[in-house]
């Protein structure tokens, strides 16, 4: 009879319409080291999320059974109280505080409302010590580095008496080494009778950690492998995360004769200051006209961050390496110059920073050309609703008039209006981020129409794309990012979910 | 009643614009009836419309910058500074009027570029860089009437500007003829630019409002300008300085709603991240939004020693929240990209009414403050509540 610390029994997941989760089981024995694996989307995120309580209870079906009693967490702080912590990919540190600030933020220690910081230092003392980190409690964390404040997020955890602990991708944002020192802590950890979650797409680090691997995939379970028996291995997890049908939802394009090389990128490497580290490394890629080039890769791979820096350096990075356009060399100073250049970047994150939400579709999709539909610095308003209908037509944005706000569409119409505007700025080359992300299956169909259409009058798409089925069923060939470099280069001919999947996971 | 329904639809979906128009209407009814109708009397329009020039003009400038999502302190004390050197150009140099007022503009402009530099370039958030800007024109102001104190501009055409009106040509039964002749050509103009709106908004199939609404609305604004018109054409007629707030609207209003510049800034303001995207220079907008600023402050400066015919130690003294002021009652949204010049005018008018009214009243001043708080916060209260609804 196994000793489970924890049970997830028939755990099910909807959001409005979208099954995220379904009847997912999933345990973890006491002290061990449980690898959660899937694609991006699988459902592990969510399933973590119903565990520390952040979707309360009610909002799923299925039990959650903890210690042996049945938990009805309805906020975070049940969870925690319980003894689960997560620790999120994105660090939930205050960076203009102190280490022994941050370690006790929530749960200080005080006396009738009164703070004991020297107790507070001692304590965190300890706490490092425990995870192995010798940093002065009372320094900052914004001095410190990404892998460091990962080991006081565990600090933290550990100031709670956590039983059991999650990290989602912890090592994602980390170095080698870092990573090493990390993976180390964990076996000590679990030594020390601490039992650890971790969501991972490194299936080095699963192969090297986990004693059991438990693979989602569109939010089922499909297996648990043991590492005892010897199932954990690249061969099996990679099998197993990938077995998706591919239907056949891709329009077929015809084949046709590619063009010049419109872009080429040689050694490029972008350095981000802020984050102190390189978001695009060593890249080399380059596009003929007439073909769309797929840029695979998990979240976090680098991709958006490899585009931003080709489209005009929009986040002021530090560039390295040389750019061609049309075989001549090009330095952006500006997203303006990209654009001039023919090159058109439409976002990933079409809320965030790729739409005016407060105004309607007509000035969103004149947005990037309104010199095209002006003289003198004075818009022609005639032209630019003559310019918004041929686009609410062509791409069939669904509306009842191009007066409508943005923000008051579906998000598959928002992003044909994306769309839309970086048609009308008619480029060369498209670079597509994330094109058919959490937009329904319909408009994803119509979006892959209007990119083989492109195709045909003679552009150039560059797709990222998390969605294997997508990289597989429109690219001509593949580039498969991981960890800010180019993994591999692959034709559409020997492409594959499995090969693919193993240089994502590298 | 289908024009009733029509009616109501229409109050309901452009409720925040017209919602400004009806509340300036009611304050100004019930200042009437409060004052048995001495606050409609001709002089009193006049007088209120000259008091409010130089808070409207700010208001412009600053709905912009809040539009971009910065705000600027230090145009206050940067029109006091700049009307005192113009008085100490025109007074104590002796320079010509024509020379003076362009050197006067320019150097606003400059100093709207400063702060432009400051915000869009180093990066310093604009309330720091402005509130230092507001210490510096501060000190700027005693420093330039140190030796002199209070400047007394005796000048005729500078002086006009702040109490000067248009000339009359002819008074046709004690109204003041060129003033209606300004008045009619205001009410075709309108009428003939609604007509063509609608026109092309038809040939487009966009929504329209009935023939009968449509003309309800043409007659009803034209009888507001016409009124206005025949209120100033009574006293003196058309001010300079209501000449000057009309030029301010009619050219800010055509380069924010139809030039590519204005389509820029309020996409700027909309989503800065966006624009920058979409290969929009934001820093280059935000330099020119500061430098419009500079030249609306610069202005301002000269409507205000102009009408006080003298520059004085303590000119511009919270002007700058005056003017913020009129521009949230007129609607501009703090979170950006939102925002119309008319609004930003109306909004002045209407906190100028306030004070104008009270006044005639016998108010005091603190009961005064209270009131004029009142007001702007129920116009943000109103604003909120209004979005809430159409989001």
């Amino acid at each position: 009879m196994s000793d489970y610390i924890l049970e997830m029994n028939q755990i099910s997941k909807e959001f409005t319409g979208v099954k995220a989760l379904s009847n997912v089981n999933f345990k973890v024995e006491r002290g061990e080291i449980h690898c959660l694996v899937g694609e991006n989307g699988a459902g592990k995120s969510t399933l973590m999320k119903v565990l520390s309580g952040v979707y309360p209870y009610g909002n799923y079906e299925g039990d959650i059974v903890f210690n042996g009693n049945v938990q009805q967490f309805n906020k975070i702080s049940d969870s925690v109280d319980a003894g689960i912590a997560i620790i999120y990919q994105e660090l939930a540190l205050f960076p203009d505080l102190a280490v022994y600030e941050n370690i006790f933020i929530g749960n200080e220690i005080q006396s009738n409302g009164i703070l004991d910081w020297n107790e507070a230092i001692v304590k965190s003392k300890q706490l490092l010590e425990k995870v192995k980190l010798k940093v002065n409690p009372e320094t900052l964390i914004n001095t410190l580095g990404v892998g460091k404040q990962q080991l006081i997020e565990i600090a933290k955890a550990l100031s709670k008496e956590v039983k059991l602990l999650i990290l989602d991708e912890p090592t994602a944002a980390l170095n080698e080494n870092d990573s090493e020192n990390l993976l180390e802590l964990l076996r000590d950890l679990k030594d020390q009778g601490i039992t650890c979650i971790m969501i991972s797409h490194k299936l080095k680090e699963v192969i090297a950690i986990a004693d059991k691997a438990t693979v989602l995939r569109d939010g089922e379970t499909i297996c648990t492998l043991d590492a005892s028996k010897g199932e954990i291995n690249e061969a099996a997890i990679i099998k197993n995360m990938v077995g998706r049908e591919i239907d056949d939802v891709y329009p077929k394009r015809a084949k046709k004769e590619l063009g010049e090389t419109i872009l080429e990128v040689s050694n490029w490497s972008a350095y981000d200051p802020n984050l102190g580290r390189h978001v695009a490394k060593d890249v080399n890629l380059h596009v003929k006209q007439g073909e769309i080039v797929g840029l695979a890769g998990l979240m976090g791979a680098g991709r958006t961050e490899l585009s931003q820096s080709i489209f005009g350096n929009a986040k002021n990075y530090k560039l390295q390496g040389d750019l061609f356009v049309d075989g001549m060399p090009a330095n952006f100073k500006h997203t303006s110059d990209a654009i001039k250049a023919g090159i058109a970047y439409v976002t990933e994150d079409r809320k965030g920073n790729g739409l005016f939400l407060l105004q309607d579709i007509k000035n969103n999709i004149s947005a990037g050309n309104l010199k095209g539909i002006s003289s003198k610095g004075i818009v022609n308003e005639n032209e630019e609703i003559k310019v918004a209908e041929e686009y609410r037509t062509s791409l069939g944005i669904k509306t009842p008039s191009i007066q409508q706000l943005v923000g008051n569409l579906s998000g598959g119409n928002q992003q044909k209006v994306s769309l839309g505007k970086w048609l009308f700025v008619s480029p060369k080359l498209l670079i597509l981020d994330e094109p058919t992300r959490g937009i329904d299956v319909g408009a994803k169909f119509e979006i892959y129409n209007v990119m083989n259409e492109l195709i045909d009058k003679g552009m150039s798409i560059i797709m990222i794309s998390s969605e294997l089925g997508e990289i597989l069923g429109m690219c001509d060939r593949i580039y498969v990012m991981a960890e800010s470099q180019i993994k591999g280069e692959l034709s559409k001919e020997e492409a594959n979910q499995e090969n693919i999947m193993q240089l994502a996971t590298q | 009643m289908n024009l009733l329904n029509e009616a109501k639809n229409v109050i309901k979906t452009n409720i925040r614009d017209y919602g400004m128009y009806i509340a300036l209407l009611i304050i100004m009814v019930t200042f009437s009836i409060l004052t048995d109708g001495l606050f409609m009397s001709s002089r009193n329009i006049s007088n209120l419309l000259d008091s409010a020039g130089y808070i409207a003009v700010l208001a412009v400038g600053v709905m912009l910058v809040i539009v971009i999502r910065h705000i600027d302190l230090s145009i206050g004390f940067l029109a006091g500074f700049l009307g005192a050197i113009a008085a100490i150009l025109l007074m104590q140099l002796g320079l010509p009027i024509y020379i003076v007022i362009p050197i006067i503009l320019i150097l606003g402009i400059f100093a709207g570029s400063i702060t432009g530099f400051l915000v869009a370039k180093v990066g310093i958030p604009a309330f720091v860089a402005t509130l230092a800007g507001w210490l510096i024109y501060r000190g700027a102001i005693l420093l330039a009437t140190e030796k002199t104190g209070t400047i007394i501009v005796d000048n005729d055409a500078f002086n006009a500007i702040g109490n000067g009106y248009i000339p009359s040509i002819m008074e046709v039964g004690g109204l003041h003829l060129f003033s209606l002749i300004v008045g009619a050509v205001g009410i075709l103009f309108y009428v003939y630019s609604a007509i063509s709106t609608r026109k092309n908004k038809i040939k487009y199939n966009f929504d329209v409002v009935s023939k009968q609404m449509f003309t309800i609305q043409l007659v009803f604004v034209s009888a507001i300008i016409a009124y206005i018109t025949w209120l100033l054409a009574g006293y003196n007629g058309i001010s300079w300085t209501v000449v000057i707030i009309l030029l301010v609207v009619i050219v800010y209003h055509f380069v924010t709603t139809k030039t590519v510049i204005g389509r820029h800034i309020y996409a700027v303001g909309s989503n800065p991240e966006a624009a920058h995207l979409s290969g929009i220079n934001v820093s280059k907008i935000t330099f020119l939004v500061f430098g419009s600023m500079g030249m609306l402050s610069a202005l301002s400066g000269i409507l205000f020693t102009a009408r006080l015919q003298s520059a004085t130690t303590t000119a511009g003294t919270l002007f700058e929240l005056d003017a913020i002021a009129a521009a949230f009652v007129g609607g501009v949204s703090a979170a950006g990209g939102v925002g119309k010049v008319t609004g930003a005018v109306i909004g002045a008018i209407v906190m100028a009414t306030l004070t104008n009214g009270m006044n005639l009243m016998g108010v005091g001043i603190a009961p005064q403050y209270v009131i004029r708080g009142g007001v702007l916060a129920l116009a943000v209260i109103f604003d909120v509540m209004t979005r809430r609804q159409r989001g």
